[in-house]
């Protein structure tokens, strides 16, 4: 804002555009080498906490990955890959339940807010999107919990009775509703802000051009959303379902309170008996966990480590092969 | 895109100026030296909470340049930190087992020093449940390790009836509901039902509800009252302190229905042995669960202390905080505040003979 005024009142006066910038630092521009080298500090230090995390959790951990599973069968929870394979499962079931619910609503909710809603109408709703984001966890494990288990019980036994033929609905359904469903669904709503705030973005920035030459062309809104818009958004899309996804892998608290968490691997979401996810299997245990227990419950932290780096790469990657469609051309 | 000097410059005050805040918030933390006070530090069952914190409230009235900190962090933490020497005393819902005991093994106590068990908190668990149209229950417990085991599914199950005639129980699927994080309170329910149903229960006691039953699990004693009270048709087990305006159901023993008091509690210390071939000193019971009208679903936790000090002043607060504890005024408060079962009072003068050998 500023600095529009500025470059107007520089027209107003008549003076010279300013040359461009040096490459190398001004000597007489202190600013210039301060900012330049907080930058590069920034970006260093971002680099070696992520790193400090991995040595901790590596370091940490190692007692668990290197003990004899014997040893771990007494001293701990039991054989390592056995015991931490259905919390990996859980975490990422419950993330792709998650994701499978808020996509299609966040995809809709911006598209609505950047496409369809009159202007009066969208700022106010995307602030109250953002707003939702800075609802903390452990509110919406305590709605969770309380309210929404309570709620979608009645619903989850109608599922059963009427759908059960669908593996995924049968099993004896629970009485509390604090199923791995129920888990999805809270998780689905911490996700929503977040993919809905990045896609709007995204769908703002598709050039004007397109969408005026698909209208032109006798396109109706929604063929020039599916024309232009989702094509020219599909990289930015991506990469907000993949920070959504990061969240919902590595939720705790919310998860924790609402989930009846053991440990089995099933796909049925409607029973008493869901695989836990490692972060609420660390944040149930670690408070009673010592010796070679504690170094366990670190190393299923550096399995979900592992996990949200390689969906943070595959995302990455993604991204960069679809780069000739994105907002850079 | 150009940064005009200013505005760089300004980002960078700013920034240094956030981080100098950070900082500034940072120090005083850190600080807070004892002036001429003492400082008593335990760390421990979260089981005892409400217990510590009565006895620390009243301990520091009665002495003022006192401070106890109890924090609640577990059994096994109050463990490790016992060990490690950073705990002046642990909380522990279990007595340290024979393989972690020994001299010069507890860093916080003189070389030659063995750990010391001593019993100062008794708490009933008890059956909650909530099931349409029932207000009593009882069960005997091999129907009680049937229904956690999974073995039994629904509350019309005839076993259930046998105990319980003239109720009229619901044609509904049973949801038990176990502690999902390790905690003392699974331990020693888990230890009752293997006690006294060893046919059904057929896993050992361990802190981990075991996995091969199945059942829905819920985060802590408040988890579990929570998907009680809220869910239909749910029964689970928790501190009896904890359990509110639930029904508490009976359990069978010799015949008599028993219900989670603490008179029924507290008996079962005194038909109980100490765990052999330790000092006469260490107070580390094995549970006996089975005797006649002793009500088998309690919890016994534990104060662990040294039974020599490296320091000698930690030594003469362990015995002024712990002394209190397991005092008779002690467990009246504790009784009164956190719902326990006070000590028997030949269990106190045991206690009390302990914690006076404390050098």
């Amino acid at each position: 804002m500023s600095q529009k005024l500025t470059r107007e009142s520089d027209v107003a006066s008549g003076q010279p555009e300013p040359t461009p910038p040096p490459a190398r630092p001004d000597p007489k521009r202190p600013g210039e080498t301060i900012f330049r080298g907080f930058a590069v500090g920034a970006g260093i230090a971002i680099l070696a906490i992520l790193a400090a995390v991995a040595a901790f959790l590596l370091i940490q951990g190692s007692p668990a990955l290197l003990a004899d599973p014997a040893e771990l069968a007494t001293h701990g929870y039991g054989e390592f890959v056995e015991w931490v394979l259905p919390y990996v499962f859980g975490t990422v079931w419950a993330a792709v339940l998650a994701l499978a619910m808020a996509v299609p609503v966040a995809i809709g909710i911006a598209l609505f807010i950047s496409h369809y809603a009159p202007r009066r109408l969208a700022q106010p709703l995307g602030y109250i999107i953002d707003l939702l984001a800075a609802v903390p966890s452990v509110v919406f494990g305590l709605w969770g919990s309380n309210v929404l288990a309570t709620g979608v019980q009645p619903l989850f036994t109608w599922l059963n009775a009427n759908l059960g033929f669908i593996p995924l609905f049968s099993g004896q359904v629970s009485g509390t509703g604090r199923t791995i469903l129920t888990a999805a669904i809270v998780l689905a709503t911490m996700v929503l802000p977040i993919i809905t705030s990045l896609c709007r973005e995204v769908f703002l920035q598709t050039p004007k051009l397109h969408e005026e030459a698909a209208l032109a062309l006798g396109a109706t809104r929604w063929e020039m959303v599916k024309m232009a818009v989702l094509p020219f958004a599909r990289p930015g899309i991506i990469a907000a379902v993949m920070l959504g996804l990061g969240r919902a892998l590595g939720e705790t608290m919310a998860v924790t309170m609402v989930l009846s968490g053991g440990r089995n691997i099933t796909f049925q979401v409607l029973t008493s008996e869901n695989p836990n996810s490692i972060a609420a299997q660390i944040a149930q245990n670690f408070p009673e966990a010592f010796g070679l227990k504690t170094s366990q419950l670190i190393a299923a932290g550096l399995v979900l480590f592992l996990i949200t780096l390689a969906v943070n790469m595959i995302a990455r990657w993604i991204v960069a092969r679809r780069a000739a469609y994105s907002g850079a051309n | 895109m150009r940064i005009k000097p200013f505005a760089a410059a300004a980002l960078v005050t700013a920034t240094a100026l956030a981080f100098a805040g950070c900082a500034a918030n940072e120090t005083p933390a850190a600080g807070g030296t004892t002036g001429g006070s003492q400082t008593l530090t335990g760390v421990g069952s979260s089981a005892q909470k409400a217990a510590q914190e009565k006895w620390v409230a009243d301990f520091q009235t009665a002495n003022p340049n006192i401070t106890v900190n109890y924090s609640p962090d577990g059994s096994g933490a109050g463990r490790s930190q016992f060990i490690a020497g950073a705990a002046n005393f642990a909380g522990s819902d279990r007595p340290f087992k024979d393989d972690e005991m020994g001299a010069g093994k507890f860093a916080g106590c003189a070389a030659d020093s063995n750990a010391l068990n001593l019993p100062v908190y008794i708490s009933p668990i008890a059956v909650v449940f909530n099931v349409e149209g029932v207000k009593e229950l009882t069960f005997d417990p091999a129907t009680l390790a049937g229904i956690f085991a999974g073995k039994i599914t629904k509350w019309s199950d005839p076993a259930i009836a046998k105990t319980n005639p003239g109720v009229t129980l619901p044609d509904a699927a049973i949801t038990a509901v176990h502690r999902g994080d390790d905690s003392g309170t699974t331990n020693n329910f888990t230890d009752t039902l293997n006690k006294t149903a060893p046919e059904v229960w057929t896993e050992a006691a361990a802190d981990t509800f075991p996995a091969a039953f199945g059942g829905e699990a819920a985060n802590g004693t408040s988890g579990v009252i929570q998907a009680v009270t809220n869910g239909k048709n749910i029964i689970g087990y928790a501190d009896e302190s904890q359990a509110g305006t639930l029904g508490k159901a009976s359990i069978l023993v010799g015949g008599k229905a028993l219900q989670p008091t603490a008179d029924a509690a507290a008996a079962i210390l005194d038909h109980s042995e100490t765990v052999p071939g330790r000092d006469a000193n260490d107070l580390a019971y094995s549970l006996n669960r089975t005797s006649e009208g002793v009500y088998p679903a309690v919890l016994v936790s534990y104060a662990i202390v040294c039974q020599t000090y490296k320091d000698s002043s930690v030594a003469t607060l362990v015995k002024d905080y712990v002394g209190y504890m397991a005092s008779a005024e002690g467990q009246q408060a504790a009784a009164q505040a956190a719902g326990s079962a006070p000590l028997s009072s030949a269990l106190q003068a045991k206690v009390k003979t302990a914690i006076d050998s404390i050098k």
